[in-house]
């Protein structure tokens, strides 16, 4: 049991699969994501797939500073990625809503909707930092797969942060 | 066939104990093979085998009713029918079949593209429904070509035994045949020119939309199962027949392995098709060779 725990923790390390999320990006986070996984950057070589379908994703990426319009999608997206899940919010918009501050479009940022485990800031980040990101993502849930518990855990809830420099 | 070798072919060789690492060994190549052609360095040679065990780990949806309960039994049906489908394969020489069990095969080849378009409709979901609808027109369009290669191969050598057919000298219709099988190949493996039913990121992830952990462990594993079947099964038909029993599964490794790798550079130097063109392809482009060649063998048939 303790072997099949800590290659399970193995494995998840190795095959994060992701899921991108748009909540009123301006596109540039989003061709950044996209230009990880090209020739140059190639972040299959970590195991990651980049899945159409939420439910079949590990990490929910999530671009953008969260509109009014958004906020229902990103709560609804949230719950339908399978646990143990991490969410890593891509540029600074997620984090900070940028500099659409106190735009009353926004109902941001991020981590007042759902819980973030990683923050990638940049304005965009670079392909090599959201690849950094999305590997520390990877081993919180190698982590949170070893304390099963964890892994239940709701909406606001005080979590540890971690943000990632380039 | 006793009950000892049936059940020693289907868990040992070439059942599960073969055919599992073998599943995940041709996932690998094909995706290394399309990271190659990208210039890529690709996944590592593990990386099936952690998605599997990963999923495994993941929890799932609460389903309820009917609609949940077949939502589980489909993936099961799909591997169970793909891995007993690679049991059937002949490719130890004194294999000891029964006369018809080509058939058999294709029956269970089918099946895993069956569970697809059920699972799709039955989990309800708008893209899923729509991967199914598209899963049925393909299948319903290269199963035509498909069973009339195969026909025409085992009328051509007066047999539908597998281990007759694959210990006979080859004709130069049996080329016909398998070359009429390669064409259908990327259809019914659901790659690129042809990965219509599970056409990424344009309709979700098509029929599997709405599965996750090990349900979708379980559909990968039909899927990785599926690979092994099928290319084995052209392995089977364009292999030469070897006495030796070690030098015959080396070949038959090395062939399936080789209809992988082409299969992939394919895949990868090709664009996704619209339905309405992959269908007139199956039913103008290719039904025509695939007449022609089951109308020779008949009439070579009828001369001997």
């Amino acid at each position: 049991m303790k072997l099949w725990n800590r290659l399970m923790c193995y494995c998840r390390r190795r095959s994060p699969w992701l899921f991108h999320m748009n909540s009123g990006s301006c596109n540039g986070c989003d061709i950044e994501l996209v230009a990880s996984l090209t020739p140059r950057y190639d972040a299959e070589q970590l195991g990651v797939r980049l899945e159409g379908s939420p439910r079949h994703a590990d990490i929910l990426c999530v671009t953008g500073p969260v509109t009014r319009k958004a906020v229902g999608a990103v709560k609804t997206v949230y719950e339908q990625v399978c646990g143990p899940k991490a969410v890593v919010a891509i540029g600074s918009c997620p984090a900070t809503t940028n500099v659409f501050i106190d735009s009353r479009t926004l109902d941001g940022p991020l981590n007042k909707h759902i819980p973030v485990d990683v923050f990638v800031p940049g304005c965009p980040p670079r392909p090599d930092a959201i690849i950094a990101g999305v590997a520390k993502a990877a081993g919180i849930l190698a982590e949170r797969a070893a304390k099963p518990v964890d892994s239940e855990r709701t909406p606001h809830a005080a979590v540890e942060q971690t943000e990632v420099r380039p | 066939m006793n009950l000892t070798t049936a059940l020693a072919r289907l868990l040992i060789f070439p059942g599960l104990l073969f055919a599992i690492p073998f599943a995940w060994f041709f996932l690998w190549v094909e995706r290394k093979a399309v990271a190659l052609m990208q210039g890529r360095i690709g996944p590592p040679f593990m990386q099936p085998f952690y998605d599997f065990i990963k999923l495994l780990g993941k929890s799932n949806p609460p389903r309820t009713g009917i609609a949940g309960a077949l939502m589980k039994v489909w993936p099961l049906l799909a591997v169970s029918s793909a891995a007993s489908a690679v049991a059937f394969l002949p490719v130890l020489p004194n294999y000891g079949g029964f006369q018809g069990d080509l058939i058999f095969l294709l029956a269970l080849l089918e099946v895993p593209s069956f569970c697809i378009i059920a699972a799709g409709f039955s989990s309800r979901s708008i893209f899923g429904e729509i991967g199914s609808a598209r899963e049925a027109v393909l299948s319903v369009s290269y199963n035509i070509v498909f069973l009339l290669a195969i026909v025409s191969i085992a009328a051509s050598q007066h047999t539908f035994r597998l281990d007759a057919l694959a210990a006979l000298p080859a004709s130069p219709l049996r080329w016909l045949g398998v070359a009429a099988l390669l064409v259908c190949l990327p259809a019914k493996l659901h790659l690129n020119p042809f990965s219509l039913p599970n056409a990424e990121q344009e309709i979700y992830a098509g029929p599997m939309t709405e599965y996750a952990g090990p349900e979708l462990a379980m559909w990968e594993l039909s899927h990785g199962l599926e690979w092994v079947a099928a290319t084995g099964l052209v392995a089977t038909l364009a292999a030469p027949y070897i006495a030796a029993w070690w030098l015959a599964a080396i070949v038959f490794v090395a062939l399936s392995i080789g209809i992988v790798l082409l299969l992939s550079v394919l895949a990868s130097a090709t664009a996704r098709l619209a339905i309405d063109t992959t269908v007139r392809f199956y039913w103008q482009c290719t039904l025509i060779f695939a007449v022609l060649a089951i109308s020779s063998a008949l009439f070579m048939r009828l001369r001997s």
